[in-house]
C-alpha cells in the first residue's frame, strides 16, 4: 500500500485578500482625508447640541486660547486663485507702514494656520521656520485693546477684501467672559452680528432630551 | 500555482530548469500599506467641528438717537451667569431701592432648563396642539414643511419670555455657550445679551457673600 503523502503546504500565506482589503481602506481614507489644521494653541471647545457643520470656505476665525490670547485666521476664499490672504496682509502692512516682500506674502498665503502676533512682529513670524520658533513669538496674541486694536483691523480688511466672509469664534471653555465680550463688541462695531461658535457635539444632552 | 508546479515535478521525472515562483513577495507592500493606512486613519478628522449660530441684535451706537426697544416687564426673565458654573435668575426689573431676590440654579436638566420650560409652557402647548391637529388631520400639511411650520410658531410667539442674559465678570466662555445652547433646547425665540448693571453685580456679590463696598451700594 502506498503511503498517503500529505501534500506539502507552501510556507507562504496567500496575502491577496488582505492586500485587497488594505488597498480599499487606504483609498477610502486618502479620499476622505481632511487633514486637521495645525493649531498654535490647544483649544478645548465647549459642548452644545448644535448639529450644523462648519463651513468649508469664506471663513475668518477668531480663536481664544485658555490663557486669554487672541488668534486670528482667515482663509483664501473658495478658490486659491483669489489670493485673499496676501491681499489682507498687504492692506494691514499699508496701515502700519510695513512693506511685505512678495516672498513674505507668498509664505503668508501658504500657511493656513491661525496666528497670534502683532503686525509689527509679522515679518519675524513669517521668517520663523519651525512651529517652536513661531510659538515663541505668540506670547501675547493679537492686540485687542482700544489703543491698538489690530483685531478690529484684521476683521475690517478681511471683510473688505472678501465680503462673503463669515465669522467663526473658536473659544476655549475656560476663557474669561470679559474677553469674549470684548471680541464680540469688536465684531459688532464692525457690523458683524452673525457669529458661529465652534462647539463639540454633546451626545449626553440629546439622550436626556429623548428620555424626558 | 506553486502547488501545480510541485505536482508537475512529481509527475515528470525529468529535471526541468527551475521556474521562478509566480508569487511575488508582497510583505514589503503590505508593510507600507499598513503604515499609510494607520497614518491616514490617525490624521483624518472624522467629525467636522460643529458650529452654533447666534445672531445678536445690532448695536445701538451712541451718536444715533434711537431708543432701545421697550419690553414688557412681565415677560422679562433675567439670567446672570455667575462664577463656577452658577446661574442666577430673577424675573422682571431690578429696582435699585429693593433688589429682587436672586434665585440660584445650575446648568443641569433640572436647573435652568426647567425654569425656562415652565416659562415657555404656553408656547409648548401651542406646538403640542398644532401637532395633535396635524396627526388628527384637522390641519393638512406636508411632512417636510412640518418642521419649518413649528419653527415659525416659535418665532411668531408673543407670549413666551424675553430672556436677558448677563454675565458676571468671572464667568467663563463655557457658560456663555451653555446658556445659548439651553435657549435652543428650550426653544426660546427672544433672548439677547446685555451688559450687567451695577445693581445686578451687587446682587450677585451679596449672594456670593462678598460685601459690597458701601460707596458702591448707593
Amino acid at each position: 500500500m502506498p503511503k498517503i503523502k500529505l501534500p506539502k503546504k507552501s510556507p507562504h500565506i496567500d496575502m491577496t485578500p488582505m492586500v485587497d482589503l488594505f488597498t480599499l481602506l487606504l483609498t477610502f481614507f486618502i479620499l476622505t482625508a481632511t487633514t486637521r489644521p495645525q493649531e498654535p494653541a490647544p483649544v478645548d471647545t465647549p459642548f452644545s447640541v448644535s448639529e450644523k457643520v462648519v463651513m468649508d470656505a469664506n471663513i475668518m476665525t477668531v480663536m481664544l486660547a485658555s490663557d486669554n490670547r487672541v488668534f486670528f485666521n482667515v482663509d483664501n476664499g473658495p478658490d486659491t486663485i483669489l489670493h485673499f490672504r496676501p491681499k489682507i496682509l498687504a492692506e494691514m502692512g499699508k496701515r502700519y507702514n510695513i512693506e511685505f516682500t512678495p516672498e513674505e506674502l507668498r509664505k503668508f498665503e501658504k500657511g493656513n494656520m491661525a496666528f497670534g502676533v502683532p503686525i509689527q512682529q509679522m515679518k519675524a513670524y513669517l521668517a520663523a521656520g519651525s512651529m517652536k520658533d513661531k510659538e515663541a513669538l505668540e506670547t501675547k496674541g493679537i492686540p485687542i485693546d482700544s489703543a491698538d486694536n489690530q483685531l478690529a483691523l484684521w476683521i475690517l480688511f478681511s471683510r473688505q477684501i472678501n465680503p462673503a466672509v463669515q465669522t467663526l469664534i473658536k473659544g476655549d471653555s475656560n476663557v474669561d467672559y470679559p474677553i469674549v465680550k470684548e471680541v464680540l463688541d469688536i465684531l459688532q462695531d464692525k457690523n458683524v452680528n452673525r457669529f458661529n461658535l465652534i462647539t463639540n457635539l454633546e451626545a449626553v444632552k440629546v439622550e436626556q432630551e429623548i428620555t424626558e | 500555482m506553486a502547488e501545480i508546479i510541485q505536482e508537475e515535478k512529481q509527475k515528470g521525472g525529468k529535471k526541468k530548469p527551475k521556474k521562478g515562483s509566480a508569487h511575488i513577495d508582497m510583505t514589503p507592500m503590505v508593510d507600507l500599506m499598513c503604515l499609510l493606512l494607520t497614518f491616514f486613519m490617525l490624521t483624518t478628522a472624522f467629525s467636522k467641528p460643529k458650529v452654533m449660530e447666534i445672531v445678536l441684535p445690532e448695536k445701538i451706537r451712541k451718536d444715533e438717537k434711537v431708543e432701545p426697544p421697550k419690553i414688557a416687564e412681565s415677560r422679562t426673565l433675567n439670567i446672570i451667569l455667575g462664577p463656577e458654573d452658577k446661574v442666577y435668575w430673577y424675573p422682571g426689573k431690578a429696582d435699585p431701592a429693593s433688589p429682587p431676590p436672586l434665585q440660584e440654579t445650575d446648568f443641569s436638566a433640572t436647573g435652568i432648563r426647567q425654569i425656562l420650560l415652565d416659562r415657555n409652557r404656553a408656547l409648548f402647548k401651542k406646538i403640542d396642539d398644532f401637532e395633535k391637529k396635524v396627526v388628527s388631520g384637522e390641519i393638512e400639511i406636508r411632512q417636510d414643511s412640518l418642521a419649518s411650520a413649528i419653527k415659525l410658531l416659535k418665532t411668531d410667539d408673543d407670549t413666551g419670555p424675553i430672556v436677558l442674559i448677563k454675565a458676571y465678570k468671572t464667568s467663563k466662555y463655557k457658560n456663555f455657550v451653555d446658556i445659548i445652547d439651553e435657549m435652543s433646547i428650550v426653544g426660546i425665540a427672544r433672548y439677547t445679551f446685555t451688559d450687567i448693571s451695577w445693581i445686578e453685580e451687587g446682587m450677585v456679590n451679596t449672594s456670593l457673600g462678598i460685601a459690597p463696598p458701601p460707596a458702591a451700594a448707593k
